[in-house]
């Protein structure tokens, strides 16, 4: 038997486990689902999000038919590039645009009678929100600008000073690719973990490594490396791209991208824990996705990841606070943005791994190998 | 020679829940031998085998393969043995070359994935998955997965089910080669034919109870001798050999 102890003790469980890492990385890599889940939908949003620039307020307005042109409040107008003038806009489709919010106002503006000032008719409604209230206090300072130069006054009694504190600008792209990067990890977490260790039992494939010597903890271990590996090289891909092709502020350049990859990383064991006890729970491959959709759904919508969970009614506002996509997306914020380091965010990432303990104590729990 | 037995088995017992269903068997199997263990679906036979392969509970009994206890060194006996499952399934997405890397992994063992598909004659299925592969083909593949650790031992679990009268003869042409490499092979069939042409020695297993254990030749023999006479004179060739004679012997992708 001495032979045979020689080979044992030889054996390495990692090299096994590495066997497997390398089989089931190839196999997501062929996956549809885990490519377009980890890849493709944040790609899309970016895309979208990052073509919208953000900072400038567009204000779209039109003239009624008989408007004076030939006055200094309309130069003004059309020589501030906040206002996007429509011209030739007859009035019943005026009425209809901004009734539904596509127009922010209809400017009318007359000669009055009496002198050599004008009159200027401002038509807003509720259907485009702040926009009508901005349009009218831009023209109320353009005005006063004419207002003053007409009465000859070069010291206006006070001018306003202001100092931008935030020395970087905070475009679209900096809120909006943490929020998909962190979705993205959410549900290539928990959609790929459970349908992986699903289908390995369904299909016998885990039955065959168990009469191979690999222990059962490195199977699954193997697994979740594969996951990890192929997730953060998405990761990496949306942060370089989002940064590259769309400016997306990397504000201590690589260590915050380092810290964004490590942070993802940890968010991504989490995720998988509820992969972990969906797939222990799930009785059948149908009931994957709906339980899937209840982990993930809420989290998209609820944790901050197109907008901030400030919007939110008050009452909501507790749900997204326990979230631990909402813990995520604020510390990615806070790396990237703010150059918060790791040590800066412990908070947040007490929070993630408040959850991590709790999601796989229950994964323990319901974790089934046959 | 010296005969060397490589399995004991004694007084193994397998209760389920409500289901008893191995009763207390013993045997052993001998190095080199083709073992087979006979049965109709339900025996306990596939039960038994899992306990030996240390992929399944014992309720009670001793087991030792290779001189290993199967409670305390199932590892040990795992880097022994090879082990064709029933059912099993592989990375659908992955193909034939990159399943055996797998499992060498798996083994720690360096291979030639070309030469190991050649051995079972699938050298021109490299690149295909294991989903397209026809039904002798996968169990040549799954014979070819066992073989990675030069195992002491192979276990085949019914591996002929199904498989139309060619590829029978060409798992049974394979499976003599590994004997023939010096591995013991145990394998459960519920074809009598199949254990008569290819065993060494048969246990027949019925409802959990080894019921009968020798040579196939020594238990016609004891039927003969008991009296037992076949109701019509058997003619010099059946009609499996007709087929085969008609259709061919060689291997097909069937």
């Amino acid at each position: 038997m001495n032979g045979e102890m020689n080979n044992n003790q030889n054996y390495s469980q990692l090299k096994a486990m590495l066997a497997i890492s390398k089989a089931s990385f190839r196999s997501i890599t062929r996956s549809p689902s885990a490519v377009i889940f980890t890849l493709v939908f944040p790609l899309i949003f970016i895309t979208v999000f990052g073509f919208l620039k953000g900072g400038s307020v567009s204000l779209d307005v039109a003239l009624s038919p008989d408007c004076d042109t030939n006055n200094p409040i309309y130069i003004g107008m059309i020589s501030n590039p906040a206002f996007s003038v429509q011209h030739h806009m007859d009035t019943a489709t005026q009425r209809v645009k901004i009734f539904k919010g596509d127009l922010d106002a209809i400017i009318n503006i007359q000669k009055s009678n009496s002198d050599s000032t004008y009159n200027v008719q401002l038509y807003t409604t509720m259907a485009s929100g702040e926009k009508g209230v901005i349009v009218k206090s831009m023209l109320e300072h353009l005005i006063d600008k004419l207002n003053l130069k007409a009465a000859n006054i070069s010291q206006p009694m006070a001018t306003i000073q202001q100092q931008q504190l935030q020395g970087r600008t905070y475009e679209t792209i900096d809120f909006i690719l943490p929020g998909q990067l962190g979705f993205s990890l959410l549900s290539t977490g928990v959609f790929g973990t459970a349908f992986v260790f699903f289908n390995l039992r369904q299909t016998l494939v885990i039955k065959r490594f168990f009469a191979t010597p690999i222990k059962r903890p490195f199977i699954v271990l193997g697994e979740a490396l594969a996951r990890m590996v192929f997730a953060l090289l998405g990761a990496m891909f949306l942060i370089l791209l989002g940064h590259y092709a769309f400016g997306f502020t990397l504000v201590n350049g690589l260590t915050t991208f380092v810290d964004m990859i490590i942070l993802s990383a940890i968010g991504l064991i989490v995720f998988m824990g509820f992969g972990f006890v969906v797939s222990g729970i799930a009785k059948n491959e149908g009931t994957i996705p709906p339980l899937a959709n209840i982990v993930t759904l809420p989290q998209f919508l609820l944790s901050g990841t197109f907008f901030g969970i400030d919007n939110f009614p008050s009452w909501l506002q507790p749900v997204c606070k326990i979230l631990p996509l909402t813990y995520l997306n604020d510390a990615m914020r806070k790396v990237a943005f703010e150059g918060a380091g790791l040590m800066d965010i412990t908070s947040q990432l007490g929070v993630i791994l408040l959850w991590g303990v709790i999601i796989y104590f229950a994964a323990v729990k319901v974790f089934r190998w046959e | 020679m010296q005969i060397k037995s490589i399995i004991q088995v004694s007084n193994l017992e397998k209760k389920y829940e409500s289901f008893h269903a191995v009763k207390g068997i013993s045997f052993e199997v001998q190095e080199g031998e083709i073992f087979g263990i006979l049965g109709p679906n339900g025996a306990g036979k596939t039960t038994t085998l899992e306990i030996i392969e240390t992929l399944r509970e014992k309720s009670s009994g001793q087991v030792t393969v290779c001189g290993l206890n199967i409670e305390t060194q199932a590892n040990d006996i795992k880097q022994l043995i090879g082990v064709q499952l029933q059912a099993a399934g592989y990375y659908p997405s992955l193909t034939l070359v990159e399943l055996l890397v797998l499992f060498a992994g798996l083994y720690n063992r360096e291979i030639n994935p070309m030469q190991m598909l050649a051995e079972v004659g699938l050298e021109d299925k490299a690149k295909a998955k294991f989903k397209e592969l026809s039904g002798g083909q996968k169990q040549r593949f799954s014979i070819a997965t066992t073989l990675i650790n030069q195992p002491k031992i192979i276990f085949l679990d019914e591996p002929t089910t199904g498989l139309d009268p060619q590829a029978r003869r060409n798992l049974w042409d394979l499976i003599r080669n590994v004997r023939n490499e010096g591995a013991t092979v145990v394998i459960t069939t519920h074809y009598m034919d199949e254990a008569e042409q290819l065993c060494d020695r048969v246990a027949v297993m019925e409802a959990g109870k080894i019921i009968a254990l020798d040579t196939p030749d020594a238990l016609i023999d004891q039927l003969v001798a008991s009296g037992f006479e076949r109701k019509k004179e058997v003619k010099k060739a059946n009609l499996e050999d007709v087929f085969l004679s008609l259709t061919g012997h060689e291997w097909r992708d069937e």
